[in-house]
């Protein structure tokens, strides 16, 4: 008994074996580079040098920081119409697919159709809508102008990405459309984990469609809805390859576009206007709003159940 | 019965519509690819043209689109190939062996798949830029060791899908402990590997922000990286097609992975929709 206790612990010392190499790169490639820009955020330093421990004068600065602010207010405005359209249009066609009564086919199909567009890397869409959406020669104006002059009417070409006004809301559609058919499948998932009886039980009752809907399949996916919230919003706080590169620093519109994350890149890594210690405290002060963010979506979640 | 059918109809037109808006952009950017710079500023049409040689000739002017590509699968294949062999060995370590340490390591992984990733960057390139790692392949590759979403996922799916007896009788056959780790186990966890692999690979090579800081010269772009200076160059809005043909060129080898595995690719979201 005892050789055999003796044998079983020795094979758990294999145990340190297989997660070493993880455990290595973990603490070199993940939590040092966390700690240090937590200590770089309470520090003055710019480029190079001395750093001097400044204590909170950093946040102070984030948070009377008016550039900041406006950043944050983008990157909300933006995500919100992009999480609006999004989700209501995950939403709409998971009601459709998971319909009683019309029993639509072809989800593997369409599914994998309207995922397409999330597989391409952010700087190839930006790239392909920059040019689509150019406002003298870009192919979508073209196209609104030769339907206009079907009806006889005439366009004057819309500049999508240099107006104030239709900027972000152009960037914010053009995030969706990548993005919904990724919450679709998510939504899709969670109706398709529903057990079959739950259905059929509801069917032999004599509920309707709209009863099964609102008392079965909701009630069940609200776990789902609420992780595809909670990830939309941490990914959408963070959004930066898009505006990043369908903005132009030139144009009338940057003000309007310039999300945190290019904001917190401008100081931490643009020649010229680097100044580390300030870009750490942004980098540690998104993450407080995120955080503060996902427990008040938490809560609202929780208390609704 | 008829105003069922039809409302079926509608909607079926409706779904078609919408799957139509995810891929014109697409039929746009391939078409466009053929037609010259003057053509597609000033008609709209779904027919090619001819000018696909002279649009490839002008793109080559600007750069490499292949060195690109190349510089992609250097950084894209190690790290996926570390990423899944590594947290494979890290999950199954800590499903199956009870140590000190392991609760931390597993509450630490719990921890860092939720902080999101710009509290490293600063620090990352810091540390990089003192190892002398700027420019280097290293920095995108072996941090793929440690990915702690991987690590999360194998660990359930070790947990749920293998059982201690089978390794145990390996023990009793005298096998070695890796052994019984590349023969038993690498062998049933495969499905959630190929998952995670092909998540891994399309993540890699669609990675833009980091390579972006750590790499700045032009023979060691990535892809995504090399897309990027088109935008710098005013003169390409002459030569759109050309700009057009490089997306293409860029898009091309991602849709070819994805028509293999989008099984694999869609029950991966689904998973991770259903894990909590």
């Amino acid at each position: 008994m005892f050789k055999n206790r003796r044998k079983l612990t020795a094979y758990n010392n294999w145990g340190y074996f297989f997660v070493a190499p993880f455990v290595i790169v973990f603490l070199i490639f993940s939590v040092y580079p966390v700690l240090r820009t937590l200590y770089l955020s309470f520090t003055d330093l710019k480029v190079m040098g001395d750093a001097k421990f400044i204590w909170f004068a950093n946040y102070k600065r984030v948070f009377t920081d008016k550039f900041f602010w406006k950043a944050l207010g983008n990157t909300l405005r933006i995500w919100g119409v992009n999480i609006v359209l999004q989700l209501g249009l995950a939403f709409l066609l998971m009601m459709v697919f998971s319909d009683v009564k019309y029993k639509m086919s072809g989800l593997p199909v369409f599914r994998v159709l309207y995922y397409l567009p999330n597989l391409i890397a952010a700087t190839s869409v930006a790239f392909l809508f920059n040019t689509l959406l150019d406002w003298r020669y870009g192919t979508f104006n073209i196209m609104i102008s030769q339907i206009y002059k079907l009806f006889g009417a005439r366009y004057s070409p819309v500049d999508w990405l240099g107006n104030v006004s239709t900027a972000g809301h152009t960037i914010a559609v053009i995030q969706s459309w990548m993005w919904f058919g990724n919450s679709f499948i998510m939504l899709m998932a969670g109706v398709q984990g529903i057990s079959k009886d739950y259905f059929e039980a509801a069917a032999i009752d004599g509920a309707g469609r709209w009863t099964i809907f609102g008392k079965i399949t909701l009630p069940l996916i609200r776990p789902i809805m609420m992780y595809v919230a909670i990830t939309s919003l941490i990914g959408g706080l963070q959004m930066f390859d898009l505006p990043f590169l369908m903005s132009n620093a030139a144009s009338a519109s940057y003000g309007s576009i310039q999300t945190v994350m290019m904001y917190l890149y401008k100081f931490a890594f643009t020649a010229g206007t680097i100044q580390t210690g300030f870009a750490s405290a942004i980098a540690y002060a998104l993450f407080l709003i995120i955080l503060s963010a996902s427990l008040i979506q938490l809560k609202i979640f929780n208390r609704k159940e | 019965m008829v105003g069922y059918k039809i409302k079926k109809g509608i909607l079926y037109v409706l779904l078609v519509i919408l799957a139509i808006s995810c891929l014109l952009p697409f039929m746009l950017m391939v078409v466009n690819s053929t037609r010259s710079g003057a053509e597609i500023s000033t008609s709209f049409t779904l027919m090619p043209s001819n000018h696909l040689v002279e649009n490839w000739e002008i793109m080559s002017g600007y750069f490499n689109l292949f060195r690109g590509m190349l510089n992609s699968l250097l950084v894209a294949v190690p790290a996926t190939l570390l990423g899944a062999y590594f947290s494979a060995l890290t999950a199954y370590g800590l499903a199956m062996y009870k140590f000190k340490g392991n609760k931390v390591i597993f509450m630490a992984i719990l921890i860092f798949m939720m902080i999101p990733g710009q509290l490293s960057l600063i620090g990352f390139y810091q540390l990089c830029t003192k190892l002398h790692l700027v420019n280097s392949y290293i920095p995108l590759i072996i941090p793929a060791i440690a990915s702690p979403g991987t690590v999360f996922f194998l660990r359930q799916y070790i947990l749920s899908s293998l059982s201690n007896s089978l390794v145990e009788a390996a023990r009793i056959d005298g096998a070695h402990e890796l052994y019984s780790f590349h023969k038993i186990v690498m062998p049933i966890i495969s499905p959630a590997l190929a998952t995670m692999g092909i998540m891994g690979f399309i993540g890699n090579w669609n990675s833009y922000l980091l390579p972006m800081i750590i790499l700045n010269k032009n023979e060691k772009f990535t892809l995504p990286v090399m897309m990027a200076t088109l935008r710098a160059s005013l003169d390409m809005v002459r030569n759109q097609g050309a700009t057009y043909l490089a997306v293409t060129i860029s898009v091309v080898p991602i849709l070819f992975v994805f028509c293999f595995f989008s099984k694999y690719i869609i029950s991966s979201i689904s998973a991770g929709a259903v894990k909590e």
